[in-house]
């Protein structure tokens, strides 16, 4: 399956990277011969197979209901490049 | 050409556990921002999530309540998605095996008819956090209280057809949730938000038409609002010949309308995956029993026995019980007033509700609790005041002048049954009105009872309202013969 270059644009958005335009038929042509793989993949009978959500063979640990953590917001907000009134800020994110 | 509304329904419903779902967190409403978000509601590297077992037991209390099947086998995945109060890139959710699969919900409308809505699925999540739009020296604001509170999010089959039986489902969930303890359904609070899905069809035809999804829609008067008009738009759209987008759109309060989010803001394309810091949830029959067996009283059962022990009409009944906290102030008041349950049912319907709602507020924050209002009830019943002096009390109460008996007191209210004293003012209001006197005498059966009318009139406002009616009807139909 070939990508096409809008696709391999799309992808970079979704992932919100940044990509060098004279790069994307490379791109464009690993990342197709991913989709060739997961195609190949696709062929394998699995009509009596159950999906496999996780490979270990154990089941979900479950926590008690009860709060244990404590606030500590100045040492997190200590590290973050700016805060406002107890807020992160981040660039405006609606125009 | 006539059309038919197809209506499905997204309901996120807020968990009232004590902590987060995949943290020790707080969920507390109302903190200061950011105090109740932990290194991993803030999506720190190395930090994994941990599942709340009581997030779980509620999400199969809803299950079992609606009869649905429970996937005993669960699965949580990663829903991808990039927006700054998401730190993650991800928000935890569920696609296969969602925690409760297909059930199903009675609702009843205005007509007394009941219609059944499938439920198709309900399953776990975490919130996001809040952005905070304001001016942040053009930077948006970050608040994480929220990001991994637990919601249940409750998918319907497209089975509604006009904005009431939406709104009927949806005030059949929000009273079932706080039945079942499950959650607080504080709307105000967002612990219920609504996305709809609308779409057209010509009637009788089979197909589904195009539907639109109008995003977190946190009222009953909202969704209500957001139905009419889409079906109006959307007719409009039809008969002009063209064709409906399949798109989600946003409900503006303040400009009572809908509009489609830019499509930069729609971001559709989620890539699911299993989570693979979270295991498969396996719930043992045991397990699921044990909560079957303690569900509390449900509506529809609470409806039946309020009838039966009650003796109340089926509208009552319905009133009383379309809200756990209203069902439990009512037999409160049946209680502690031992007056009979009718009495008490239309002070609760009519009175209460009706003051309540006139001050736009519900019965938790009713300045009137109910123990106060089964001591006026009491008072009714041995017959200290009438049932009109009682409506004085009740504002009385109402506006904070102390319970029913300081007030009673305090204002002279109480109810005048010595005999005598009725008897003088009887004489009193016959001998100052001979004229009507003359005109009784001469008048039929119809015209007397008007008469008598004026005169039981004339005696209770001498009395201040507060004479015995039944002792005074009595004297009066003796001395007027």
């Amino acid at each position: 399956m070939a990508l096409d270059k809008s696709e391999v644009k799309d992808i970079a958005h979704l992932a919100r990277i940044a990509i060098d335009e004279d790069k994307i038929p490379e791109y464009a042509s690993s990342l197709s011969s991913i989709l060739d793989l997961v195609e190949q993949l696709q062929s394998a009978d699995t009509d009596n197979i159950e999906p496999m959500a996780h490979p270990l063979d154990a089941t979900q640990r479950l926590r008690e209901d009860a709060v244990t953590e404590s606030n500590h917001r100045e040492e997190y907000q200590s590290i973050a490049p700016a805060t406002e009134d107890g807020l992160y800020l981040v660039p405006k994110v609606i125009d | 050409m006539s059309w038919e509304t197809v209506i499905g329904l997204e309901i996120h419903v807020q968990l009232a556990t004590q902590s987060k779902i995949f943290s020790g967190s707080a969920i507390k409403f109302g903190a200061e921002p950011n105090t109740q978000a932990s290194l991993v509601d803030l999506g720190m590297p190395g930090v994994l999530p941990v599942l709340n077992e009581d997030a779980i037991k509620k999400a199969i209390t809803f299950g079992t309540a609606i009869d649905a099947k429970i996937n005993q086998k669960s699965v949580f995945a990663r829903k991808n998605y990039f927006y700054p109060d998401l730190p993650k890139g991800y928000q935890i959710s569920q696609l296969d095996l969602p925690i409760v699969d297909k059930g199903h919900l009675d609702i009843t409308l205005e007509d007394g008819s009941v219609k059944r809505i499938g439920v198709t699925r309900a399953h776990l999540e975490e919130d996001a956090g809040k952005s905070l739009h304001e001016d942040y020296h053009g930077m948006t604001g970050i608040d994480l209280n929220r990001a991994g509170t637990p919601l249940l999010e409750i998918v319907s089959e497209p089975d509604m057809r006009s904005a009431e039986e939406a709104i009927a489902y949806v005030k059949t969930i929000h009273s079932l949730v706080q039945y079942l303890d499950i959650s607080d359904g504080n709307m105000a609070e967002g612990s219920m938000r609504c996305d709809i899905n609308i779409s057209m069809r010509p009637k009788g035809q089979e197909e589904y038409g195009t539907r639109t999804e109008t995003k977190n829609v946190n009222s009953f008067r909202f969704i209500e609002k957001v139905i009419r008009g889409e079906v109006i738009r959307q007719i409009d759209e039809l008969e002009a010949g063209n064709k409906i987008h399949q798109e989600t759109r946003l409900y503006d309060s303040v400009k009572d309308e809908t509009r489609p989010m830019r499509s930069k803001e729609e971001a559709n394309d989620y890539r699911y995956f299993p989570d693979p810091n979270l295991l498969p949830v396996i719930t043992t029959d045991e397990y699921i029993q044990t909560i079957r067996e303690s569900l509390p009283e449900l509506p529809g059962q609470k409806i039946e026995r309020f009838q039966k022990e009650y003796e109340l009409k089926e509208y009552d009944a319905r009133v009383l019980a379309a809200s756990k906290a209203v069902a439990n102030y009512f037999e409160t008041v049946v209680t502690t007033s031992g007056a009979k349950a009718k009495l008490a049912a239309n002070w609760v319907t009519s009175e209460l509700l009706g003051a309540l709602n006139k001050a736009g507020t519900d019965i938790q924050h009713s300045p009137v609790s109910a123990e106060h209002l089964g001591e006026l009830l009491q008072r009714i019943t041995d017959n200290t005041i009438s049932g009109k002096i009682a409506k004085t009390v009740f504002e009385a109460m109402w506006n904070g002048e102390g319970s029913a008996d300081d007030i009673i007191e305090a204002k002279d209210l109480k109810q005048e049954t010595d005999s005598g004293a009725i008897e003088a003012l009887v004489d009193e209001v016959i001998a100052n009105n001979p004229a009507q006197v003359e005109q009784f005498l001469a008048a039929d059966e119809n015209k007397r009872k008007k008469l008598v009318g004026f005169f039981v009139g004339q005696i209770m406002k001498a009395s201040k309202g507060k004479a015995n009616p039944q002792q005074v009807n009595q004297l009066l139909t003796q001395k007027l013969k």
